[in-house]
């Protein structure tokens, strides 16, 4: 196997991003957990970046990274978690929770390796998504998922509006 | 094997000139804040107080490097760093001149700038968490809502840029401004752009989550010696980042005439520096909810009329 460059930083991001979101699904304190899936995304931006889809990659880091996970944080900051309630946490975190989560990866992983090995899965051709291409594709062709996820985020904003609302004023 | 010991060595004296330009700027400030509020400012230490920064850099280096008992050691200690490499890293989609600076030509630039302001929110954040005290913790709340509420418009002030040059590339932005500066024609971008990147190197008048009045020194309250140095140092070094990213994306980059591009550049720069100092020298704080509600009821919808509003003459055929 020869591997370039780009193929050597593609295996370590993949790496990187498998192993902080296993370390992020086993941690018991929650505050551990989001900083390492926020690591995980960042690894996630560079598999994208190195696939050939620079767009996506910086979308990930913005949107994924950079603005919702902050909004967790945000509410986990608030929650102020100390001992007892890390305690707790790993105290769910039992063996037999885990045995769901294993079998269901295992099929996930078993239908994974069976498409590589049958040499049917996409392999990174080095085909550069331009942002310009991504939006017309998105406003052309995807326009009715954009209208669904807008009204998805339409119905979000109502809800929130009403929660915000002074509680005399909800009546 | 050349060309990647050339873009090191460019990497590594941009980021030592930017390390220098923000210490230098720490004594630049104090002095102008004195002049502009009639007073002093430090002049002791050498001709003029220009020594001031080795003195001052001698303190904190001597100073204890104290972490709390109660704060979360890793944590507390990560942030500091997390601020300050995400604003240095930006610095490197930063074109400094005609083919000068790191990677000026990556095609995501401006993205690449966008993803580092909102990631070094994590440090400010992080920061207050695990300082684990109420000043702190409030502090870094205040950054958290604050920095994602005016990375919105920020986001879409420059829309209108990337609309009119069709690019997220800086290069092509600065060259696609060789007639007219955007300033111009996005005026109502420049506006919304600079005030959220004012904001988001948590200066004055948005300087809320770190208060002094109300909040000890808020997110870095329980920071001493050179763990709050890097923030001190990344603060600067944002006024920078904001100030050259300005000069880029609405003030023709490197462009000007006469002069070699780099004193251009060096000198629009450096007019924005100082009127981020002068911002700190004139205005005062406003209220936590003023700041929030400046920023959704009036910059949002600012921002998006001037969008509306370019995309409806770029469709009509006027430049």
């Amino acid at each position: 196997m020869n591997l370039s460059g780009y193929d050597i930083v593609f295996y370590a991001a993949a790496a990187f991003a498998l192993l902080t979101t296993a370390i992020a699904i086993t941690r018991a304190n929650p505050l551990y957990g989001l900083l390492n899936f926020v690591l995980s995304l960042l690894g996630m931006a560079v598999v994208f970046y190195t696939l050939g889809a620079p767009f996506a990659a910086a979308l990930e880091v913005i949107v994924y990274a950079g603005a919702i996970m902050v909004l967790f944080l945000f509410v986990v900051m608030m929650l102020r978690l100390d001992r007892t309630a890390i305690a707790r946490e790993s105290g769910w975190l039992t063996r037999t929770i885990w045995i769901i989560p294993i079998l269901a990866g295992a099929a996930l992983g078993g239908e994974l390796l069976y498409g590589l090995l049958r040499g049917t899965g996409p392999t990174h051709a080095h085909h550069i998504v331009s942002p310009q291409a991504v939006g017309l594709e998105l406003f052309t062709s995807d326009i009715a998922a954009v209208e669904l996820a807008s009204m998805l985020l339409l119905a979000g904003l109502i809800g929130a509006y009403h929660l915000g609302r002074p509680a005399r004023a909800r009546d | 094997m050349n060309a990647i010991l050339l873009s090191l060595i460019q990497a590594v004296a941009v980021l030592l000139g930017i390390t220098l330009l923000a210490a230098g700027l720490t004594f630049a400030e104090r002095r102008l804040l004195g002049f502009w509020q009639d007073r002093l400012g430090p002049n002791r230490v050498g001709w003029q107080g220009t020594l001031q920064i080795v003195a001052d850099m001698i303190k904190i280096f001597f100073k204890q490097d104290w972490t709390p008992p109660f704060a979360d050691k890793i944590i507390f200690t990560a942030a500091p760093i997390i601020v300050l490499t995400t604003v240095v890293l930006a610095f490197a989609v930063i074109p400094l001149g005609p083919l000068a600076g790191i990677m000026p030509n990556l095609n995501i630039g401006l993205l690449f700038f966008l993803g580092m302001t909102s990631l070094s929110v994590y440090g400010v954040i992080l920061a207050g968490w695990s300082s684990n005290s109420k000043f702190a913790l409030l502090g870094g709340m205040r950054a958290a809502a604050q920095t994602i509420s005016y990375e919105v418009f920020m986001g879409l002030a420059v829309v209108g840029v990337v609309m009119l040059t069709g690019s997220f590339n800086l290069e092509t932005i600065v060259a696609a401004q060789t007639r007219v500066w955007f300033v111009i024609p996005q005026f109502f971008g420049f506006l919304p752009f600079l005030i959220a990147g004012i904001a988001e190197a948590h200066r004055l008048p948005f300087d809320l989550p770190e208060g002094e009045n109300e909040l000890g020194a808020g997110f870095h309250t329980e920071y001493s010696s050179m763990k709050f140095g890097m923030f001190f140092i990344a603060e600067y070094a944002s006024i920078v980042l904001i100030s050259s990213i300005t000069v880029v994306l609405y003030f023709g980059g490197w462009h000007g005439p006469w002069l070699p591009p780099a004193v251009w550049f060096a000198l629009k720069i450096g007019a924005f520096i100082a009127f981020f100092i002068l911002l700190r020298a004139a205005l005062p704080r406003p209220r936590y909810d003023q700041l929030m509600s400046y920023g959704w009821k009036l910059m949002l919808p600012l921002t998006i009329a001037n969008l509306a509003i370019t995309g409806a003459l770029m469709l009509g055929g006027i430049e």
